[in-house]
């Protein structure tokens, strides 16, 4: 056993901000691997982060015309990522997906699975859930409990690393 | 050497090879051995880092016909 591997465990918080494809698919790479490596990691999910994270079958979203028209505009969940870049009408994604199959990488989906299967903690925001009119139904299962920024930023200074994606 | 389990990597791109080794890594006992063989390029130097961080003993590794083959022992 190396030294390092016997002192306390390294840390990572992940601020996902943005809900793009590529972006919430490099959070997620980072935080599986990150857990995989016996990094404790947490990722707060915010903004267009935390509609990553809304169940795939939920359409629209909150309970006033703004917050209904906003996920009518914006689809929430995890298979509906647009790419910040070259979206086309979903061209973009579904081309990105058919490379990941060619190249035997793994999609954002299995990478969620695996964070969740090595622990990572996956924290919503409340100020945008609320904003968003997001209910905790809404979400996928097997989130942290929902939290302000004071709670993140208490993860990010005790944190190695943080990292605002 | 005894090999307690294999696991074939072969063709997966990153970071697939280093999540199929934690998770096989988990099923063993501490002192057991696991095989990974992996075509990844970027595997070699990933492989060490996992290792550095997870406290696994990387033991051995060689590479033949673009497959990286590591035998790790589990802490």
């Amino acid at each position: 056993m190396t030294a390092e591997a016997t002192s306390k465990p390294k840390k990572l918080c992940i601020i996902a901000l943005s809900g793009d494809l590529e972006k919430t698919w490099a959070s997620l790479i980072i935080a599986s691997t990150a857990a995989a490596m016996d990094i404790e990691t947490s990722i707060f999910v915010t903004f267009w982060g935390l509609q990553s994270f809304v169940k795939d079958k939920k359409r629209i979203t909150g309970e006033n015309i703004m917050q209904k028209m906003l996920s009518f505009m914006q689809r929430p969940g995890m298979s509906h990522r647009k790419t910040s870049k070259m979206n086309f009408m979903g061209m973009g994604p579904w081309m990105m997906y058919q490379l990941a199959d060619k190249y035997n990488a793994s999609k954002p989906k299995e990478l969620l699975a695996m964070c969740q299967e090595l622990g990572v903690k996956i924290y919503p925001c409340q100020m945008t859930s609320d904003l968003f009119g997001i209910k905790r139904e809404d979400l996928i299962d097997g989130l942290e409990e929902t939290v302000g920024a004071a709670t993140m930023l208490q993860l990010a200074t005790d944190a190695d690393s943080t990292m605002f994606i | 050497m005894d090999i307690k389990l294999k696991v074939d990597a072969s063709g997966l791109s990153c970071p697939l090879p280093i999540l199929r080794a934690t998770q096989g890594i988990k099923t063993l006992q501490s002192g057991e051995l696991m095989e990974v063989v992996a075509t990844d390029p970027g595997s070699v130097k990933d492989f060490a880092a996992w290792a550095s961080s997870t406290g696994n003993a990387l033991v051995e590794q060689d590479s033949a016909n673009g497959k990286f083959r590591f035998v790790l022992r589990r802490k």
